[in-house]
């Protein structure tokens, strides 16, 4: 690759990284003063910063390779919807716990490996976002695969809200996976992950989760994608409207 | 829901060497649980580098009723008190 369409791909990538842990973060973030007790909505606001700690250095790293006087915050709150490349999966409403909590699980198992294979990437600089993001990951997944299993082998109110919250995030599942030409340039340079390879020991994981949660595997049979390509579902722009308000309103605001 | 949940104290050593050091309780459904919620709700300034998490009802208090017949009786035994030695300056905290 020439170096100038090499860096703008990195640039690319990384603001891809950056808004999957933005929009989750955000969504996390929503648990704050709501979660079901005290203890649990530290915990979850806790992860909530660590997303948006990862989002700024993702951030703040294409901001580098862009030098065309962009920061970290251009990139969250001046971007409208089609610019945001997160996965879907990161932007739909966080429901109630269950859902919230499946959610992060299914995330959590690809997020762990995910950047497990980016420490290894030729680019340092990922590689050391992806050093710390993994630490970060672990302890998630430990936090959310429990509640699986808590919820899952829990009351029949709690199982049901789970198996639900199980076969609405099904299909957004395969996207996680999908690898489009920029990021398989990326990962035919050593560069970016090559996501589809996860694929075997994420379902293999959480196939074993589900079962010792009793929850069925869902049949599938559906899916959606778009996220890397800026088709996004009616959540993300609700969503937009709130974490970008103060810069919206106000303009390159600093306090 | 913590309506339900038990109550747990919890113990966390800053620094290697020092001791554990009470500083709160939480609710969770079990030990494993409370470990992870103490290192949120606790340590969010790395404060430690080990936790303890103990049930709030194994604990066995003294009441601040039993103090006549607990603590009193010992203030009229000064040699109990190491007050009349001299200690060396590089002794430190005594």
């Amino acid at each position: 690759m020439p170096e100038t369409r090499s860096k703008d791909a990195i640039k690319q990538y990384a603001i891809r990284l950056g808004d999957d842990a933005l929009v989750l973060g955000h969504r996390l973030s929503e648990w704050c003063s709501n979660g079901p007790f005290l203890e649990e909505d530290l915990a979850l606001t806790n992860v909530a910063l660590d997303f948006i700690g990862r989002a700024r250095m993702f951030y703040s790293y294409a901001a580098e390779l862009a030098a065309d006087g962009s920061t970290e915050d251009t990139y969250a709150y001046t971007r409208d919807c089609r610019d945001f490349r997160n996965l879907l999966i990161n932007e739909l409403p966080r429901g109630d716990f269950a859902f919230s909590m499946a959610r992060q699980y299914l995330v959590d198992v690809y997020n762990l490996a995910y950047m497990e294979a980016l420490r290894r990437s030729t680019d340092s600089s990922l590689a050391a976002i992806a050093e710390k993001a993994v630490k970060e990951s672990r302890y998630h997944l430990r936090r959310s695969r429990d509640w699986m299993l808590r919820l899952g082998d829990g009351t029949v109110e709690s199982h049901g809200r789970l198996q639900r919250a199980v076969d609405e995030l099904w299909g957004y599942t395969p996207e996680l996976f999908a690898v489009d030409a920029l990021e398989q340039e990326l990962a035919d340079a050593g560069i970016a992950v090559d996501a589809a390879s996860l694929r075997p020991a994420w379902e293999q994981s959480v196939t074993a989760t589900l079962a010792e949660a009793t929850l069925q595997r869902p049949a599938g049979g559906w899916e959606v994608s778009g996220g890397r390509r800026g088709i996004h579902t009616e959540s993300l722009g609700h969503m937009l409207s709130e974490l970008q308000f103060m810069q919206r309103a106000y303009p390159g605001l600093q306090w | 829901m913590s309506d339900h949940m038990k109550l747990f104290e919890v113990f966390i050593r800053s620094r290697r060497g020092l001791d554990h050091k009470h500083v709160g309780s939480l609710h969770a459904e079990d030990a494993q649980q409370a470990l992870e919620y103490a290192r949120d709700v606790y340590t969010r300034r790395s404060e430690g580098v080990s936790i303890w998490v103990v049930n709030s009802s194994d604990i066995v208090a003294s009441q601040e009723g039993d103090c006549e017949s607990f603590y009193d009786p010992l203030d009229d035994k000064p040699y109990r008190h190491a007050t009349h030695y001299q200690l060396p300056e590089e002794v430190n905290n005594m």
